[in-house]
């Protein structure tokens, strides 16, 4: 028997499919796992900086810019924390339009990652080209379900990426009943497809892994969370947006631009797509529990390459709530309601695609923009990440290094990671170039 | 869209010059023959469905001096890999026409105008030699388009 005492590093310096630029560091020493790097060098975002002095109307448009792959999410969150701040309830009609497009965005988010991103790792491609060569019908399938998230909210929102309909508030302009109608054959086509989407994933081969972070996503009495609600966690967190900071911390790390966010008590934790199905699969509606129970999911999925199969019940999920909205859709009297500026601190948070975001403004008394605070998912994961990799990989010393650094860089695409959310710390200038 | 010529600028605008696309678009004025891609690029296979020509201008990073502009016809040969490579996105424009042409989406004439960027930084302008390289760009375009 061969007793390895050598070191070994195993590194990618540029990670694939992941949103924003990454690179992984693994050092095994004598056997042992000795340091599990998850290091971002995308060039940090000034956006928070960028907001001081702005008005209280700006931030779902500027913060928008963060993202192009989650707008509607920053919308959403920004709206909610300043309204939250100007004492504002935006009521039924436009909570419920706020849904709906929130739903399209995580149409197309979700199932950009489980068909061009994730399907390649479990089918055993290196992209999604080299998948669509063998499994064609895997990729039109999702090209079209994702089709149907773009209409989604390019009617709701007025174009597909960085909707310019939204604002503080609600929306400039409602959509015509009849601007929904058209939608309803492709939602009702797309949910078919997801509904084979999720027995398709259900049945993927993944490797054993069930780490065992705190699970920690919003729930909303009212139905699967989206827009807002509070926060709880699987080891009993139970909190409102403005309690955020009491309960959480984010920490710099020498090895990344991105912030590390912590549970203060517990430490490390986990947001986004396993999180908000194991805290709350009773409120998806009843074909989407039905699909993840026939795909052999249970009520806590804690597998995080199992998390396709997660994904595509959301996606599921979205389109049936999509329907949903938009059967009872009545077009509302106003589109936005009033918001007037006042002095003071707002909380707001939703869930994006990829996990709960929280925005904190704090506004003068003409709504200049004092401070501004996001914390985005991807930062508050990256410590379960580097966790998962760790845990991943002591359990897999016997692979050779290019099997490893393969598996490796999929503990990590599990998450979805969106890098170019997380980066944001003010006082580095570094160039991409 | 269905018929003629598609021109799309594609790139986030509060980027730098990676602003170089849409800021194209912008200065080719209200038609519905040019249209801005922020975000990723997939949507373009729908976009550019029906099209019988597509330009695309966007933002390149291959080590060229900023404000030169690329011209590449990506139906011959895949996209050199250092040219693909301004794109921060998770499905890169590089992957789009790969995939585009695996799925035989591609439309039937394609080219795309790179112009080289040398700073990528959110909040940041246009840098000068690429705010000159743009007007270059659309001068040429607007000459395509008729306009």
């Amino acid at each position: 028997m061969t007793r390895r005492t050598e070191t070994r590093t195993i590194k990618t310096d540029l990670l694939a499919r992941v949103e924003g630029e990454g690179a992984m560091y693994l050092r095994i020493r004598d056997g042992r796992v000795d340091d599990v790097r998850l290091r971002i060098y995308e060039p940090p975002r000034f956006f928070e900086a960028f907001l001081r002095g702005r008005g209280y109307r700006e931030p779902p448009d500027i913060t928008a810019r963060i993202c192009g792959i989650c707008p509607v999410a920053y919308q959403m969150s920004a709206c909610a924390a300043i309204e939250d701040a100007c004492g504002v309830e935006v009521g039924e009609a436009i909570r419920a339009l706020r849904r709906l497009i929130y739903c399209g965005e995580w149409i197309e988010s979700l199932t950009l990652h489980v068909f061009m991103l994730h399907a390649p790792d479990l089918l055993g491609y290196d992209s999604a080209i080299a998948m669509a060569r063998d499994h064609r019908g895997v990729v039109e399938r999702g090209l079209e379900i994702k089709k149907a998230g773009n209409a989604l909210v390019r009617v709701v929102g007025g174009r597909e990426i960085h909707p310019v309909n939204v604002r503080l508030g609600g929306f400039y302009r409602a959509p015509r009943r009849r601007e929904l109608q058209a939608l309803v054959e492709p939602l009702e086509r797309a949910r078919e497809l997801a509904l084979d989407a999720v027995r398709w994933t259900g049945g993927l081969e993944v490797p054993d892994f069930e780490p065992e972070h705190e699970l920690v996503a919003l729930s909303d009495p009212r139905g699967y969370p989206l827009e807002g609600g509070r926060l709880v966690s699987t080891r009993g967190l139970d909190i409102g947006p403005g309690e955020y900071e009491q309960h959480f911390v984010e920490e710099q790390v020498p090895h990344s631009t991105a912030l590390h966010s912590r549970l203060r008590e517990r430490g490390t934790y986990l947001c986004g797509p396993l999180a908000r199905y194991a805290l709350n699969a009773d409120k998806l509606s009843p074909l989407a529990r039905e699909a993840a129970a026939d795909a052999g999911l249970g009520p806590v999925c804690r597998n995080p390459f199992r998390s396709i199969v997660v994904r595509s019940v959301e996606i599921l999920f979205a389109l049936d709530e999509a329907l949903r909205i938009i059967a009872a859709y009545e077009e509302p009297d106003r589109p936005a309601v009033d918001v007037a500026p006042r002095a003071g601190t707002g909380c707001g948070w939703t869930e994006a695609p990829r996990g709960m975001l929280w925005h904190r403004y704090r506004l003068a008394a003409d709504g200049t923009i004092e401070e501004a605070k996001i914390v985005p998912p991807t930062s508050q994961n990256q410590g379960s990440i580097e966790a998962d990799l760790r845990n991943f990989l002591a359990g897999h010393l016997e692979l050779e290094d290019d099997r490893l650094r393969h598996l490796c860089e999929q503990a990590i695409r599990n998450h979805d990671p969106c890098i170019s959310c997380a980066t944001h710390f003010l006082d580095l200038d570094v160039d991409r170039a | 869209m269905t018929g003629g010529l598609l021109v799309v600028g594609l790139g986030n605008a509060w980027r730098g010059d990676d602003g170089a696309g849409p800021a194209v678009a912008l200065a080719l004025g209200d038609d519905p023959r040019v249209l801005v891609h922020e975000g990723e690029p997939i949507g373009l296979l729908e976009a550019w469905a029906g099209a019988q020509e597509v330009i695309l201008v966007d933002a390149v990073s291959s080590g060229a001096p900023a404000g030169t502009v690329h011209r590449l016809d990506p139906l011959g040969a895949p996209l050199p890999g250092g040219l693909a490579s301004a794109s921060t996105h998770a499905f890169g424009l590089a992957d789009t026409i790969e995939l585009a042409r695996t799925l035989e989406r591609l439309p039937p004439r394609l080219t795309i105008y790179g112009i080289e960027g040398e700073r990528f930084s959110a909040g940041e302008e246009l840098s000068p030699a690429v705010r000159a390289a743009v007007e270059a760009v659309h001068l040429e375009l607007r000459e395509r388009l008729g306009t």
